[in-house]
């Protein structure tokens, strides 16, 4: 809502500077967005009627002129605008003037010729970007008169940023009234009277869908001129309110609009068949509409139409066929008051709005529906001429305004503060609230034009805001303390988060919504059924919601290699998405916590010492590992669409997939332009969190037996197999076993490899006999020579 | 007796002379060895008369001792000069650059949330989280924003496709964190709403939401921290004390002013706009938009099944991007989503 303070000072004016102003309404809830003086500040600039202009005699462009300012004797000043002319009024600056850019004005000689002063441009007093000439003036511009006063630039510009419940300020009228009961200045609202009929044409209006609209007026207005010239005072508080002036009677219905919040329309009445209906559309029913757009309505959508055809979508915006044109001469005007929920959303569905269904939706004032219809013909009357046929009221059974209790003790301990009636009292009082006392309890009624006062807390909202947020206290809270609840098995996501930081890892924020291609590239959807796509994305990089999180991960690396970061430790906690018919919370789609990470370049940060190691698979296991020791993780190898498959493995923790790590496959290696692959790797954060409470077990006072065992296996054993078979029958005795060397090459047979394996070996309760301890190997040995065709190493 | 101290002196110099501990153990064979000189003048005493073997006998074990010393004063010095060396040679340069990892660090909006959730801790509260593909119901209607609500405009929202390219209407992407306390309220009421008194919620709930809008200070995925707390006695001067002491406590400064401006939202009522302004600095003076809130609207009181007669409560939702960009000075939004190491190394 954008307005002119001239023009709300003309209805209520406290003494309180604009900036005062504005804090106050920002205060009261009527959040003043921006406060913009029209014109910049100078001085001295009178409304000057150009004599007389004759050429320069040593300039082309120049121009002498005999110009009345209004002193007495005429002025001689020189002009170089292409567009001066005798009998012109046109702004002038008198010597001495101060003019925007700090430019001052002297008597000076021009091309050796007295001037006394400068004829100016809208461009040189700043009240316009560009200008081709003089500012022209009416004629009838007083001669003398300060331009500041004459075109009333002394003004300023309000825009609020009104929230949806304050409709009722969306007029001057409701803006005057607020700021009157928060500064208590008089109000001088303004005062409509009816308009008596001067002709008996009229046309019949019927409510078919009175829920949605219960009142209606129309008036037929004959004889207008509608080629009339706006006049000035209303094309500036037009223009001043971000309304374009288009010709008078759209002005009219405009500026009454703005006025007292109630938007009009006016047909041409020689288009309208029949009475006026007010009704739902009907099945099919399609609409030309002023905006040029043809709309295929909905049911639920109330239309205006006549006995033949539908005319406008009602409150929303007026059919082309049916709409005012410059030569019309014959209007049909209509106020009426629509239901808020009759028009909500319509507009939005078919992808526009107006400052009609603005208004409409968040409720206009069916109280002030007569009287715009009569300010309007008043208006139309003494601008376009005409004569004015009587107004058709037809009535339905408008809203109820049922009286609301508020309870002192209520509003005291939502408030947290003491009230007592007597304030409460007169806070309604100054918002001329309609009330009864009971005690404590009052009884608010709550007038036509307020749509946000149904409940109790709608009251205590308008205590609170009368009285001042400001105002209310701000004590530290008093409670019961309770300590809360810390698992020990479970850790802190920020302590998951720093132990990576710790390990060199940098933290990122991705989008969770992704380009199509990466879901193919890195998660393997290819098939549209398998995707989340948006219905509504902004940019087709963005159309998809990921299912894993190494999209973003590779893009971060490619805008850091090209800022010239060699070495990438990257790492992201975010949900990803995953269509799943039996997902709780949401059913459909399963979005569980996952913590991605990327590895790339040297293994050590480069330095004297690093060594020139790149990172590979084993530095990022390793890592992965750490994140989750204590905890014993399985490692078998993953077929991933993302990564190299030679290279890749599934992450299993007490047998459940937990996540994966890998290269990248050198595929997208080659297609997202990366030098060499990174390691990537994706796990479940909820696993993460969880930890262990440690449980104590004795320690052995008895020394502890080592012993060293070499085999040789075949080459591509994996060793977890290994492990797992010697596990599933480790003798009891061993405490400890741990792989200390892999080996392949000079003196193991091609094919095989060399693993040396290092065994503890305890008793808890005496010393181990050499007997036993050969026994245990042997079982070893034996387990590896059945299970894998192992050899003991000579 | 003058043999004695020939032979002392003698020992002390060749004990001088030698630097190698080999040649100093040679050397101690001449004077203290199975036929050393020392040794030998001691096995000699046996032939003296018994009156002159007391003087002598002494004589010689002085010598003797101070042959000994000498001999230990150089071993220790041969000894201290070999350390010397040997820690001369082993000398590093310290100036170069240590070995390691090096550390990388947090989101600077991670450090802020974890910042937020330690402060609101201290209180009492906990952390709560919910989907980001959101029931419609949970983050509109339970809010008291039916379909058609003009607020419902204030935001855009994204919206899913059903796999046959239909729009999804059950769901969408949050807008805000405020659903997660229509279900905790649910959760809560489910759990403890047979008791005769319902233990309070306080629970703050951070996360990532998503707007349809994509300009320098907006982004489309950007953060926010839900807070509500839910009592018998909760009240708009406690949620004000809540928010002021946060907000110092946050910017650990007392040179700050805090104001509450009436503002609307459809689940709070009253319900206020928090603008902060600092009293130094580069925004010295400007009233900065941080947070909404408001008390918990009856209407979603009673959706989750709490009786609001009984049970008042406020809730808030506040910007951790707008909050770290004020702590750290960053100033554009755009840099916390873009994966830039030299811009996020600055936090670790």
């Amino acid at each position: 809502m954008k307005f002119s303070e001239s023009w709300l000072r003309s209805l209520v004016d406290p003494k309180l500077s604009s900036e005062e102003l504005s804090h106050l309404l920002t205060m009261a809830g009527l959040e003043v967005e921006e406060l913009d003086a029209v014109a910049p500040a100078f001085t001295s600039v009178v409304v000057a009627h150009v004599l007389e202009v004759v050429k320069h005699p040593d300039a082309d462009r120049l121009n002498i002129c005999q110009v009345d300012v209004g002193s007495g004797t005429p002025q001689q000043i020189v002009c170089g605008a292409p567009n001066v002319a005798a009998g012109l009024k046109v702004p002038c600056a008198l010597p001495g003037a101060e003019l925007p850019g700090d430019f001052k004005i002297k008597i000076a000689k021009v091309r050796g010729i007295e001037s006394s002063g400068m004829l100016c441009s809208a461009k040189e007093l700043g009240i316009a970007e560009e200008a081709s000439g003089l500012l022209i003036l009416p004629a009838d511009a007083p001669v003398g008169q300060s331009i500041r006063q004459y075109l009333d630039l002394d003004d300023h510009v309000f825009e609020l940023k009104l929230t949806p419940n304050r409709a009722d300020c969306l007029s001057l009228l409701g803006v005057a009234r607020e700021v009157g009961a928060i500064t208590g200045a008089a109000t001088n609202l303004p005062q409509v009277a009816e308009v008596p009929a001067s002709i008996a044409d009229s046309r019949a209006v019927v409510l078919d869908a009175p829920a949605a609209c219960p009142l209606y007026y129309g008036r037929i207005v004959k004889n207008v001129d509608a080629k009339a010239p706006t006049p000035e005072w209303m094309r500036r508080r037009l223009e001043r309110s971000g309304i374009r002036s288009i010709s008078a009677l759209v002005d009219i219905t405009n500026y009454v609009m703005l006025e007292l919040g109630q938007p009009l329309h006016a047909f041409d009445n020689t288009r309208l068949d029949g009475a006026v209906h007010a009704r739902m559309a009907k099945p099919a029913e399609k609409l030309l509409l002023l905006n040029e757009q043809t709309i295929a309505v909905d049911a639920d959508v109330l239309m205006i139409a006549d006995d033949a055809k539908p005319l406008a979508m009602a409150g929303i915006m007026g059919g082309e066929e049916s709409g005012i044109t410059l030569e019309t001469s014959e209007l049909f005007l209509e106020s009426a008051f629509f239901a808020p929920k009759a028009i909500a959303g319509r507009a939005r569905r078919y992808g526009f709005g107006s400052d009609a269904s603005h208004r409409f939706e968040r409720g206009v004032d069916f109280g002030g529906t007569r009287r715009a219809i009569e300010r309007a013909t008043q208006l139309i009357l003494e601008i376009c001429g005409g004569q004015a046929g009587p107004v058709v009221e037809a009535k339905a059974e408008l809203p109820a305004r049922q009286p609301v209790r508020l309870r002192t003790a209520r509003a005291e301990k939502v408030l947290g503060l003491p009230l007592g009636a007597e304030r409460i009292a007169g806070l309604f009082k100054g918002l001329a609230l309609d009330f009864a006392q009971q005690g404590d309890d009052f009884l608010v009624t709550p007038p036509s034009w307020r749509f946000d006062m149904e409940i109790e807390e709608d009251l205590i909202e308008e205590i609170a805001r009368l009285y001042g947020y400001d105002n209310i206290p701000s004590p530290a809270p008093q409670a019961r303390m309770a300590m809360l609840r810390q698992p020990e098995a479970q850790r802190p996501a920020y302590r998951v988060r720093q132990m990576l930081a710790d390990r060199g890892y940098q933290e990122v924020v991705n989008f969770a919504f992704v380009e199509t291609q990466w879901e193919a590239d890195f998660a393997g959807k290819t098939v549209e059924t398998e995707l989340i796509r948006l219905a509504n994305p902004i940019a087709s990089q963005m159309a998809v919601m990921r299912s894993n999180l190494f999209g973003g991960l590779v893009a971060n690396l490619v805008t850091n290699l090209k800022r010239k970061q060699t070495r990438v430790r990257l790492f992201e906690v975010g949900r990803t998405f995953h269509r799943d018919a039996a997902a709780v919370p949401v059913a459909g789609y399963r979005q569980p916590w996952r913590l991605g990470g990327l590895a790339f370049g040297g293994a050590l940060p480069d330095g004297w010492a690093s060594g020139g190691r790149k990172v590979d698979f084993f530095d990022v296991k390793g890592d992965i590992e750490a994140l989750l020791a204590p905890a014993a993780l399985c490692f078998e190898k993953l077929v991933h669409p993302a990564l190299h498959p030679g290279r890749a493995a599934r992450i299993l923790l007490d047998g459940v997939d937990i996540g994966c790590v890998g290269e990248l496959h050198p595929e997208w290696v080659q297609k997202y332009d990366l030098t060499a692959a990174p390691v990537l790797f994706e796990l479940d954060f909820a696993t993460l969190k969880a930890g262990l409470v440690p449980a104590y077990v004795e320690l052995s006072k008895f020394p502890v037996v080592v012993r060293d065992l070499a085999v040789v296996v075949d080459r591509d054993l994996a060793l977890q197999s290994l492990f797992d078979g010697l596990k599933r029958d480790l003798p009891p005795l061993v405490a400890d076993l741990q792989l200390f060397d892999v080996y392949a090459g000079k003196g193991v047979p091609e094919n095989k490899k060399s693993l040396a394996f290092r065994i503890v070996m305890q008793d808890t309760q005496r010393t181990l006999l050499d007997s036993e301890v050969d026994a245990a190997m042997q079982q070893l040995v034996s387990c590896l020579e059945q299970a894998f065709g192992a050899q003991l190493r000579a | 007796m003058d043999n004695l101290e020939q032979i002392v002196s003698e020992a002390c110099a060749a004990f001088a002379a030698i630097s190698d501990p080999d040649a100093l153990e040679q050397a101690k064979a001449r004077f203290l060895g199975k036929s050393g000189q020392i040794t030998e003048l001691l096995k000699g005493l046996g032939k003296l008369p018994p009156e002159e073997k007391k003087t002598a006998g002494a004589a010689i074990n002085v010598a003797k001792t101070a042959v000994e010393t000498a001999l230990n004063e150089r071993r220790e010095a041969i000894r201290k000069a070999a350390l010397d060396a040997r820690l001369a040679e082993e000398a590093l340069d310290v100036t170069l650059p240590g070995r390691s990892e090096t550390r990388g660090g947090l989101h600077p909006v991670t450090r802020t949330l974890e910042r937020i959730e330690s402060l609101f801790a201290s209180i009492g509260f906990e952390v709560a989280d919910g989907p980001e593909i959101e029931e419609d119901f949970f983050n509109f209607t339970a809010l008291n924003t039916p379909e058609d609500h003009p607020a419902r405009s204030m935001h855009d929202t994204f919206y899913l496709q059903n796999p046959d390219g239909s729009l999804a209407d059950k769901v969408l992407l949050r807008t805000h964190t405020s659903p997660v306390q229509a279900r905790y309220m649910q959760a809560h009421v489910a759990r403890y709403g047979q008791q005769e008194k319902m233990p309070e919620i306080r629970i703050i709930a951070p996360g990532r939401v998503y707007r349809v809008d994509s300009d320098a200070t907006h982004s489309p995925m950007f953060h926010q921290v839900e807070g509500l707390w839910v009592g018998e006695n909760v009240s708009f001067a406690d949620l004000k004390g809540v928010i002021a002491d946060f907000l110092k406590s946050f910017f650990e400064t007392d040179d700050l002013t805090v104001r509450f401006r009436p503002s609307f939202f459809p689940f709070t009522e009253p319900s206020a706009e928090i603008d902060v302004a600092f009293m130094s600095g580069a925004l010295k003076g400007r009233w900065l938009e941080i947070a909404g809130c408001g008390m918990v609207h009856p209407t979603v009181l009673r959706h989750a099944g709490i009786d609001p007669e009984k049970y008042t409560g406020f809730a808030f939702g506040m910007g951790p991007d707008r909050l770290t960009m004020l702590r750290y000075g960053v100033n554009d939004l755009r840099l916390f989503f873009e994966g830039d190491l030299r811009f996020l190394r600055q936090f670790a």
